[in-house]
């Protein structure tokens, strides 16, 4: 993993970080039912078994300020690797190591030519959509209660 | 190769199966052998496949032992293959450090060859415990001949020899117990067992070797 050494990203390392976090907020449920109806199952190795452990958050006041540590949270991680060798990280929020599990080997799956196009349309687009669908709605509700302060000018 | 960019080309070898209890059995064999040096602690059956010349047995104790905190000299023989280097950086995180003296842990495979062990690091005054252990695969270990320790942990005195060494081991050990409380420590890993040798263990010759 290099994650110290960043210039600027390649338009694969991009995909697969948007794919990796498709994944990462992905019900276990869909990737399990999608896992469930591959055909046929590929074979996988665990590199690292599945493991739960804390990770510090850290924030920036306003977004540009100095960092601060927010909080830790619990996250799941795990890593696979294909019999092609292609290996795969997973990780997730919480404790569900079958989850990060599903997760790594989605996202081994995705590196291989033969998978690629099948996980792209039979699972990230669904987890695009819903994603998308969940944020909207988190939109509206936040836009239904939003006040508007304004200061009357006096005088008028 | 559809992604040549990412990072690791060829997966690495799987590390523990059960990454907490394995460690814990080993850490527990790790620190017996240091508790009672020179005994031969037998290791637990893990299956791991370890990229060689790493042997199952000093791979086991790198995973335990190592991590981001600890930096780690290979020897030669070691420091040449990526596969070694990939997977004890992948598993462990630990940087990998061309100067001996510069290490925490020192993995030796070849120890016919060993660079001298007043290369490594033997701690300060300060803080005796900034010093490097060595982790020395081996073929053979033997209570029946040898070099004869006593000291803290044995009882009397214990036999106590390990094939294949340098002719140089053994005066380069003697001259590391007078450094004390200064010096190195010594884990020696055969295919099945584990001894240890710190540095409060007195050695003595009973004839020329």
């Amino acid at each position: 993993m290099s994650i110290d050494a960043q210039p600027a990203l390649a338009p694969e390392i991009k995909a697969r970080q948007a794919a990796m976090a498709l994944l990462a907020e992905a019900p276990e449920a869909t990737l399990q039912a999608t896992w469930e109806a591959l055909e046929p199952r590929p074979t996988y190795t665990v590199l690292r078994q599945p493991e739960t452990g804390l990770v510090m958050v850290r924030g920036r006041a306003g977004g540009t300020g100095a960092p601060f540590n927010l909080c830790e949270a619990t996250v799941t991680r795990c890593v696979v690797a294909l019999e092609s060798r292609e290996t795969g990280f997973g990780q997730c929020l919480g404790r569900s190591k079958q989850k990060a599990l599903y997760a790594a080997v989605f996202d081994a799956l995705l590196q291989t030519e033969k998978w690629n196009a099948e996980i792209e349309a039979k699972l990230l687009q669904q987890l695009r959509t819903a994603q998308q669908e969940q944020d909207h709605q988190t939109r509206r509700e936040v836009a239904a209660t939003k006040v508007d302060f304004f200061t009357m000018v006096r005088g008028d | 190769m559809t992604t040549p960019s990412l990072g690791l080309q060829k997966a690495p070898a799987p590390g523990l199966k059960n990454p907490v209890h394995d460690a814990q059995k080993i850490f527990k064999v790790a620190m017996n052998a240091l508790a009672r040096p020179g005994s031969l602690q037998e290791m637990p059956e893990l299956g791991l496949e370890v990229p060689a010349p790493l042997t199952q047995t000093v791979a086991a104790l790198a995973l335990t032992l190592l991590d981001y905190d600890t930096p780690v000299y290979l020897d030669p023989a070691l420091a040449q293959e990526v596969d070694v280097v990939d997977y004890l950086r992948f598993h462990t995180g630990a940087p990998i450090v061309a100067l001996a003296s510069d290490a925490a842990f020192a993995l030796i495979s070849d120890p016919a060859k060993m660079s001298a062990i007043s290369g490594f690091a033997v701690g300060t005054d300060e803080y005796p415990d900034r010093s490097t252990t060595l982790l020395i695969a081996v073929d053979d270990m033997t209570n029946t001949s040898g070099a004869t320790l006593s000291g803290p942990g044995i009882k009397t005195e214990t036999e106590f020899d390990a094939a294949p060494l340098s002719p140089a081991f053994w005066p380069q050990m003697i001259a590391n117990q007078t450094l004390y409380p200064l010096g190195v420590d010594v884990l020696f890993a055969s295919p099945t067992h584990v001894a240890g040798l710190p540095r409060s263990s007195k050695i003595s010759m009973k004839e020329a070797r």
